[in-house]
């Protein structure tokens, strides 16, 4: 089964979104915040990460610009998640490092043809 | 609604867009038609039935037969139709028509413009090898509305979030409030026009590649076999047709058939005929490396 963190300070957007990605055959982790996601991906690094951009502590920027850097080989996947559309905002996700983007507020079809974008296509993960 | 009524709507909406409605989609009649009872102020279907029977409304006929078509797509539906045009398709016709410098494309059911304007997307990363080339893409449907939105090419967030890479959504749009549009190099890549695939199309001239994909399920056997065959005199000899993975020409029309290497994809059959008995005329859809 495949692993899922969503970092977002809201708890509803969390639950949402656990709930789709739950709906996908995937195994979810939730952080509230960039440092906490940090620790939760040095403990087992998630598959696909769902990331909010604006949130305390760390935001998600300097999370990414953290985890790039960490010294374990494994990158999982990562889905920029916010409220800031615009496309200057989208640029600053993908140029540091973001494999897709997710505009608020999203739906199953979205996230499910978002992972299907960086390689997750649920009939295979199901299986 | 009465069995008289649904078999009036039946042969009605059969004879004007070639849609194939079977008792268990009943349903459809009556969630999709209400809006239009509404919209002309009649009380229900079988008021709206007695209309279409009186029958001089164009105005009406055409509102019923757009409301029982579906229009649902997104871009880059099904993602391998289009990776074989970017892979397959295109690189063998910038080979075969280099002499010519010309390619036709004709997308025969385009709905709301997402499927052209993906195909678009991919001829203009194809751009540096297509420098000096003629391409047509010309784009049709039944439905004038949706193809006032295609024309349009403005998308909510959640259409352009479903099918299209973040990285081509940031290079082609760009974003109008809540919405965002398709750049105007793209649309004007895009030739618009209604037409009905039960009328004749000849005049459309003589394709290339043809997307036919998802319509003809709508249709019953005898219509499927017809469109097809019109379809075949509208492709060239060594022209590809991409249909929707639930559709097939088997058993339909001796006049095409499907490609041995690739699923949704059919040639003309006196072609693959040739390529399976080895004779020396040009292989459709030999396997050009490039791009």
């Amino acid at each position: 089964m495949k692993t899922c963190l969503i970092v977002d300070d809201s708890a509803v957007i969390r639950k949402v979104a656990r709930r789709i990605l739950e709906s996908l055959n995937f195994r979810v982790s939730e952080a509230e915040d960039g440092a906490k996601a940090l620790g939760l991906c040095a403990e087992a690094m998630p598959d696909v990460i769902l990331l909010d951009w604006n949130m305390p502590e760390m935001d998600g920027y300097d999370f990414l610009k953290a985890l790039r850097q960490s010294p374990s080989g494994d990158i999982p996947k990562v889905l920029f998640c916010t409220t800031e559309n615009d496309v200057g905002a989208i640029a600053r996700a993908l140029h540091a490092g973001a494999d897709e983007y997710i505009m608020k507020p999203f739906d199953r079809d979205i996230v499910t043809a978002k992972l299907d974008q960086v390689g997750f296509t649920q009939q295979a993960d199901a299986a | 609604m009465t069995d008289v009524d649904f078999d009036f709507l039946r042969a009605y909406l059969k004879t004007r867009s070639g849609l194939a409605l079977t008792a268990e989609k009943r349903y459809l009649i009556e969630s999709r038609l209400s809006p239009i009872c509404r919209r002309f102020n009649l009380a229900g279907l079988p008021q709206l039935v007695s209309a279409l029977r009186g029958g001089r409304d164009l105005v009406m006929e055409k509102a019923v037969v757009e409301a029982m078509t579906t229009n649902e797509t997104f871009f880059f539906r099904d993602r391998t139709p289009f990776d074989l045009f970017k892979d397959v398709l295109l690189p063998e016709a910038i080979a075969r028509r280099a002499a010519q410098r010309k390619l036709r494309i004709w997308c025969a059911a385009a709905s709301t413009g997402q499927e052209p304007y993906s195909l678009a997307m991919l001829l203009q990363e194809a751009a540096p090898k297509l420098a000096g080339w003629n391409i047509d893409l010309v784009a049709t449907d039944l439905s004038t509305e949706v193809l006032e939105k295609a024309k349009a090419g403005l998308y909510s967030h959640f259409e352009v979030q479903r099918g299209l890479p973040v990285q081509l959504l940031v290079k082609n749009f760009e974003q109008i409030g809540e919405q965002w549009r398709i750049s105007q190099t793209l649309r004007s890549m895009v030739d618009f026009r209604p037409l009905n695939l039960l009328h004749p199309f000849e005049t459309l001239g003589t394709f290339d590649i043809i997307y036919c994909r998802n319509v003809l399920i709508y249709f019953d056997a005898p219509t499927k076999g017809d469109v097809l065959g019109r379809l075949s005199a509208s492709l060239s000899p060594d022209g590809a047709l991409l249909l929707g993975a639930a559709e097939t020409v088997i058993g339909l029309t001796d006049k095409l058939a499907p490609s041995a290497q690739h699923r949704g994809l059919y040639n003309q059959a006196a072609a693959t005929a040739r390529n399976t008995m080895g004779a020396s005329a040009p292989a459709p859809l030999r396997r050009v490396v490039g791009l």
